[in-house]
């Protein structure tokens, strides 16, 4: 499904703010694999997904989805493959356009856009019967601006829209991290019924290690640009906060660095 | 002061006007507001649609035909500083600016001088201050024309790629847009308008002047502003985009009535753009300041002393 190989990252190559981000990540993903992906502040979480969605160019490295080699594929024509929701509930949506204008723009990625209209009365209907499934009230509320709504919403909103057109991977970047308790949960919930039901493959970073856990069927932990530990069925079912814990000293030499994980153990 | 008969005479010429510079102003709208890009290249682009619009006239050009050309040579200008900005990554003030420079030689070799006569004596031209009465309704018949395409292009497909882009480039691309293309649309578009307000600001000038689009960026800015406050206090809620292009060709036209009465107030017309950047610079500063009133350190620090003596 999704391979990478050998993928390396660093920023600001040549200034004394060089960074390498990623430093040989390998990963193969099965068709229907769920991957939730944890690790310190500064692994490379984040930036692998940006890899794998061509925020920029990776310094070395093959990225194939489905046996296409997309590793030159900038990130407008990556769209095509992939759903996003990203940590910041503003990043996802555009604010000044409606709900139902969004939604329009999300179940037209990866198709030519010509002068036909940008949204028709048929996609309304549909868009609302999407939204009941919210149970948000948004489908009360389609002609509003998307900026009126609050984080939760948007990420919801954002979810629906990377899943409207089944994408070949989805990719969550600690998308309820910006969220209060009770409507992480909500949302997180909603990943879930969305990937299932959609039989999608999926890879998801989150600071919460029992998420981590309760979510997917494979884990990945990450640090210093590379996956120190990958677990997947049985094993990663029965995986324990401390065992995980334990497992991160191991790998890396250190106690963990990331405040919130601990936090949330 | 003159008398009040003098300024009211002068009125119609300010909505005349205000009507052709409403076309730049739609443009700005575009450049500006969609695509939240703060495009220089105005200034230049307004005086080669007027400069290619009269040399094409004067040599017995039908005038549509003359029009045409003079949108095309904006949409030509408004996609080099696209390229300037999205291949080349110069800033886009930077982008706009070189261009605007470019089209003052340019504009230059188009009249072969300094500026060029175009008579509505010897042409049938479609405005001209000699007649504002038909060129108040040509100017309503261009804007509502130009407003009523604008809104049927933003309704389409390639309408909503230019709107996720200035709104947000992440999302945009996230959702599979080329937001670069979309800039470029964008520009092209934006500055096609320009050239067209230029064609027709010559005729109703009566020439067309390598200096013409001096400061355009800062009326078109004022009209935009004027035309939302207006807007957003007459309508509020129900001000929709279509509502939003024609307020931006009224604010033109108060922008050039305003000009007309500080000008019979006394002001010289050699500080009428000094009156315009000040006016400009008011408006755009308001919004800030009104959001540091509510957080400034100022306040803090008042806040700070009259909890200490209540404690
Ligand atoms: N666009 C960027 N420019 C410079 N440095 C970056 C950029 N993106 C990430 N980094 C750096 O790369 C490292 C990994 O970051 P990231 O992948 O965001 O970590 P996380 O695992 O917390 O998501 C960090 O040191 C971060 O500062
Ligand atoms: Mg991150």
């Amino acid at each position: 499904m999704l391979v990478l190989n050998d993928i390396r990252k660093t920023f600001n190559i040549g200034t004394i703010n060089e960074k390498k981000a990623l430093n040989g990540v390998t990963i193969t993903l099965d068709d229907g694999d769920f991957v939730t992906i944890i690790g310190g502040n500064g692994a490379g979480k984040s930036t692998t997904l940006n890899a794998i969605a061509g925020v920029w160019p990776v310094d070395s490295g093959v990225i194939e989805i489905n046996g296409k080699n997309i590793t030159g594929l900038p990130e407008h024509k990556r769209a095509k493959f992939l759903g996003r929701v990203f940590q910041d509930p503003m990043t996802g949506t555009a604010a000044t356009m409606e709900i139902q204008e969004n939604l329009a723009l999300a179940a037209r990625r990866g198709e030519s856009r010509g002068l036909r209209w940008g949204i028709t009365k048929k996609e309304k209907d549909e868009y609302r019967e999407l939204l009941k499934m919210l149970d948000l009230g948004l489908e009360d509320r389609m002609t509003s601006k998307v900026g009126l709504l609050s984080g939760g919403q948007r990420q919801a909103l954002t979810l629906l829209m990377a899943t409207l057109k089944k994408p070949e991977l989805l990719l969550l970047d600690e998308h309820t991290a910006a969220l209060d308790p009770k409507t992480a949960a909500k949302v997180l919930e909603l990943s879930d019924k969305i990937i299932e039901e959609n039989k999608l493959t999926a890879m998801m970073v989150t600071h919460n290690m029992h998420d981590a856990i309760r979510h997917g069927n494979r884990l990945i932990m990450m640090n210093k640009g590379r996956i120190i530990y990958d677990v997947k069925g049985e094993e990663k079912k029965n995986l324990t906060v401390d065992y995980l814990l334990q497992k991160f000293e191991e790998a890396s030499g250190t106690a963990i660095n990331n405040d919130r994980m601990l936090l949330s153990k | 002061m003159k008398s009040i008969t003098a300024l009211l005479s002068a009125l119609p010429g300010s909505v005349a006007q205000g009507l052709i510079w409403g076309v730049l102003a739609i443009g700005v709208y575009i450049t500006y507001k969609v695509l939240d890009f703060a495009d220089l290249t105005v200034d230049g682009s307004l005086g080669t649609g007027g400069a290619v619009a009269v040399m094409l006239i004067t040599n017995g050009c039908p005038i549509p035909l003359a029009l045409v050309v003079a949108f095309i040579a904006g949409c030509a200008a408004g996609f080099i500083t696209g390229i300037l900005n999205t291949m080349l990554g110069i800033p886009a003030i930077l982008s706009g600016i070189l261009t605007q420079l470019a089209l003052y030689s340019i504009n230059l070799d188009i009249m072969g001088k300094a500026n060029a006569a175009v008579s509505v004596d010897k042409y049938d031209l479609l405005v001209s201050l000699r007649y504002i009465p038909q060129s108040i309704i040509t100017g309503t018949i261009f804007i509502v024309a130009i407003a009523l395409a604008l809104y049927w292009f933003f309704g389409t497909e390639q309408g909503f790629t230019l709107r996720a882009t200035g709104c947000n480039p992440n999302m945009a691309r996230a959702q599979g847009i080329n937001t670069k293309k979309s800039t470029v649309i964008g520009l092209v578009l934006g500055n096609g308008l320009v050239g067209l307000a230029g064609g027709l600001l010559a005729q109703y000038q009566g020439y067309s002047d390598v200096n013409m689009g001096r400061g355009a960026i800062v009326i078109g800015l004022a009209a935009i502003i004027i035309g939302e406050v207006l807007g957003e206090l007459i309508l509020g809620k129900r001000l929709n985009f279509i509502g939003r292009l024609l307020f931006t060709a009224v604010g033109a036209i108060i922008y050039f009535v305003v000009i007309q009465v500080v000008l019979w107030l006394g002001l010289s017309s050699q500080n009428t753009k000094l009156f315009s950047a000040i006016t400009v610079a008011v408006f755009l500063a308001v919004p800030y300041l009104k959001a540091q009133s509510k957080t400034s350190f100022k306040r803090a620090a008042k806040r700070g002393v009259a909890e200490d003596a209540g404690a």
